[in-house]
């Protein structure tokens, strides 16, 4: 073997694509799943690769299915893989459940690199780890060039509720206090400066992070925390206006207590953007009784991704299924749900 | 974070807000022209902040709302033409025209790309040697310059398959149609920050010493608005209408001489369909003979059945400040960003849209 052969062989490897035959069902297939998944993602309930993954359960469970068909598929503090996997462990920990199995499911573009393949598998991994969630069953599909863009992923997910708890975004009551987890609009932001076409660069990182063990902790300073939720597409105002309207409550919150990063405030200007309305994917709003407010602060802002949490603003019962805000001059106004869709400005 | 902070200074805009009450004695009407300062009065909540005796109107500041619904379908029919690609800003995607919109144009098949620049639009005709690029050239003295060095560029790169429709338009002209109608009574204007970087003060002057009406020119920041509003409701008190600069971080009285320039090299001065205001004379940017063929409109020609508006919209009305969006009777009940009737709802600068998004 001849030096010309390795270098020839490597490239090879590297320029190594998807083809419609890894995800025909043959061997192909099955040298997928058996090289570039498994080895990655392996445990008992996965390894057997049957036709459904088996387990055990009991008590109260939460049940939830996202799909992530983010572009591009990597940007700056994560990638799709990352993203589905903290995005359905968010939406469990959102109902005060322990995540515990979550479900793959890829679809491919012919074409798409193995390089790329191999490190979202990683970033899923890493990610599962990180929650310490376990996925036990998926599927892979390959579709013509065109019928996707890249990759798209799903993933659903279980989790076991602890007993006595009860978060529903219809529990708020007038009095409680309104916690957010952090900086809003990060993921946004660092999607956007990557598009196509919008030329700028923002030292901004997606905030993309499974919120379970913040939730965790927050659960154990108070078990009663009513409503919960990670305001993702549409941003801050519109879960907040989402609680609302379901718990028939007016909501305060004060512009100037809303943490924003400085790079996600200048791109903001640029744009024409209100923050308010940017997407997250690693934080969380909290409602919850007035006395517990202090109680659950104080381990948020021991965890990692609840540094900059803070008590932004309350529930009221005036102006039933409204959201106000206290701007930094002083005066009030409305706070709507996004209507249309963020679009940079012209002029 | 700097520059940003100093102008939503909470302490400062009390005391301005404190300023403006004392001295306002009069009931006055004022309008800003730029749909920018609509969005921020709004966003800030300043209308709640100063006296009863200052009433705000919106105006025609907002380039998609003015476009011309027949220019608008003079887009859309370009999207029909074989090989070519119809770049736009995002904005204008979603205008209804008479019969359709570049974005049902697009659903049906037309390549239609919304680009963030018009350089990009440039980069487009290089990826396509074979297509013709087409960008829908809307706006004010504020982005013409931009479009205006897009040519140049494309002259010295030799792109020979990139157009522009130009329907750029001008605001001192406009001001002064809306001024001679008398309409509407102003007493004052809040004149655009962004286009008087570019035109700077001096082209304001006829409008206190024609009109008797104060100008002061705002940036976009809260603080910077307060202190316009300051220096208006000042000037109006004392009888003493003149030009006067609220934004002096951008706006020089001789504005830009560069962007001018470049404005000059490739335009002239003809003129323009505005939305609920129609042709108004020397108020629109044309394509000089030099630089013809970068023209859509010489280039291309397309056959347009009679325009025609919604019915009911009132947006002419509300881009001439004779009407607030709230008493258009399609507002929230029929038109709305997700279904707009009319462009005032479309654009992020539009009167319509800020009033829906703001409650106003």
């Amino acid at each position: 073997m001849n030096n010309s052969y390795l270098s020839l062989r490597d490239n090879a490897k590297k320029n190594e694509v998807i083809l419609l035959a890894h995800g025909s069902g043959g061997k192909l297939s099955h040298d997928l799943v058996k090289k570039k998944l498994l080895p990655f993602l392996a445990n008992p309930a996965l390894n057997k690769l049957d036709d459904s993954a088996v387990f055990e359960a009991s008590g109260r469970l939460a049940f939830t299915t996202d799909s992530y068909v983010v572009n591009p598929i990597f940007f700056p503090g994560g990638d799709i893989g990352k993203l589905a996997v903290c995005g359905t462990v968010n939406d469990l920990a959102m109902s005060g459940a322990k995540p515990m199995y979550l479900s793959l499911s890829i679809i491919a573009e012919e074409g798409l690199p193995m390089g790329e393949l191999e490190q979202i598998i990683q970033s899923i991994k890493r990610a599962a780890e990180e929650a310490e969630v376990q996925i036990i069953t998926g599927d892979t599909k390959v579709v013509n060039q065109g019928q996707t863009d890249k990759l798209f992923v799903n993933t659903a997910g279980i989790g076991l509720i602890p007993p006595g708890i009860d978060i529903s975004g219809a529990n708020a009551k007038a009095g409680d206090k309104v916690i957010l987890s952090g900086t809003i609009g990060d993921h946004g932001i660092a999607i956007m400066s990557q598009r196509e076409g919008l030329k700028f660069s923002v030292p901004v990182e997606s905030d993309c992070a499974p919120l379970n063990k913040l939730v965790a902790q927050m659960l154990v300073a108070s078990p009663r925390i009513h409503c919960l939720r990670d305001p993702t597409r549409g941003g801050l105002a519109t879960t907040l206006n989402e609680f609302a309207r379901q718990s028939h409550v007016g909501i305060v919150i004060e512009e100037n207590k809303i943490p924003v990063k400085d790079g996600v405030r200048a791109a903001c200007e640029l744009l024409g953007l209100d923050p308010i309305y940017v997407a997250n994917e690693g934080k969380l709003v909290a409602i919850v009784e007035p006395d517990d407010a202090d109680k659950i602060l104080a381990p948020m802002k021991q965890n990692g991704y609840g540094r900059d949490a803070a008590i932004i603003g309350e529930v009221i019962s005036e102006h039933p299924g409204r959201v106000i805000m206290k701007t930094k001059l002083g005066s009030s106004r409305i706070v709507d749900m996004l209507s249309g869709e963020l679009l940079p400005r012209i002029c | 974070m700097k520059f940003i902070d100093e102008y939503q200074n909470s302490e400062l805009a009390k005391g301005l807000v404190k300023r403006i009450a004392k001295q306002s004695t009069k009931t006055i009407k004022l309008m800003e022209f730029c749909g920018g300062h609509t969005h921020a009065i709004m966003r800030y909540g300043i209308r709640q902040l100063v006296p009863k005796t200052v009433e705000m109107r919106s105006g025609p500041g907002c380039p998609v709302c003015v476009t011309a619904t027949a220019d608008l379908d003079k887009a859309i029919a370009l999207t029909h033409l074989p090989e070519v690609i119809i770049t736009t800003f995002g904005d204008m995607m979603r205008v209804p025209g008479s019969y359709s919109s570049l974005q049902q144009a697009k659903a049906e098949g037309a390549d239609v790309r919304i680009v963030y620049s018009v350089m990009d639009a440039i980069e487009i005709a290089e990826a396509n040697p074979e297509k013709s690029v087409i960008f829908i050239g809307i706006g004010f003295e504020t982005t013409a310059p931009t479009i205006a060095a897009s040519i140049l560029k494309a002259e010295q790169k030799k792109i020979e398959n990139f157009y522009v429709l130009s329907l750029h338009k001008l605001t001192p002209p406009v001001m002064k149609t809306l001024l001679d109608s008398g309409e509407v009574k102003l007493d004052g204007i809040i004149c655009p920050g962004h286009v008087s970087v570019i035109i700077g003060s001096h082209p304001y002057e006829f409008i206190p010493k024609n009109y008797g009406v104060a100008c002061v020119i705002s940036g976009f920041e809260p603080l910077d608005i307060l202190l316009c509003l300051d220096k208006l409701v000042r000037q109006i008190e004392n009888g003493q209408p003149r030009v006067e600069i609220a934004y002096p971080r951008g706006v020089k009285p001789e504005g830009n001489r560069k962007a001018l320039q470049l404005m000059e090299e490739v335009f002239e001065i003809g003129e323009a369909n505005w939305r609920g205001i129609g042709q108004v004379p020397q108020s629109g940017l044309k394509i000089r003979s030099k630089y013809e063929h970068f023209d859509a409109d010489k280039a291309f020609s397309v056959t347009l059945k009679p325009a025609r508006e919604p019915k009911g919209c009132r947006c002419g009305d509300v881009v001439r400040g004779a009407a607030t969006p709230l008493e258009c009777k399609l507002f929230r009940k029929v038109c709305s960003p997700e279904r707009p009737i009319g462009p005032c709802m479309v654009s992020s600068e539009g009167a319509c849209a800020a009033y829906y998004q703001y409650h106003g």
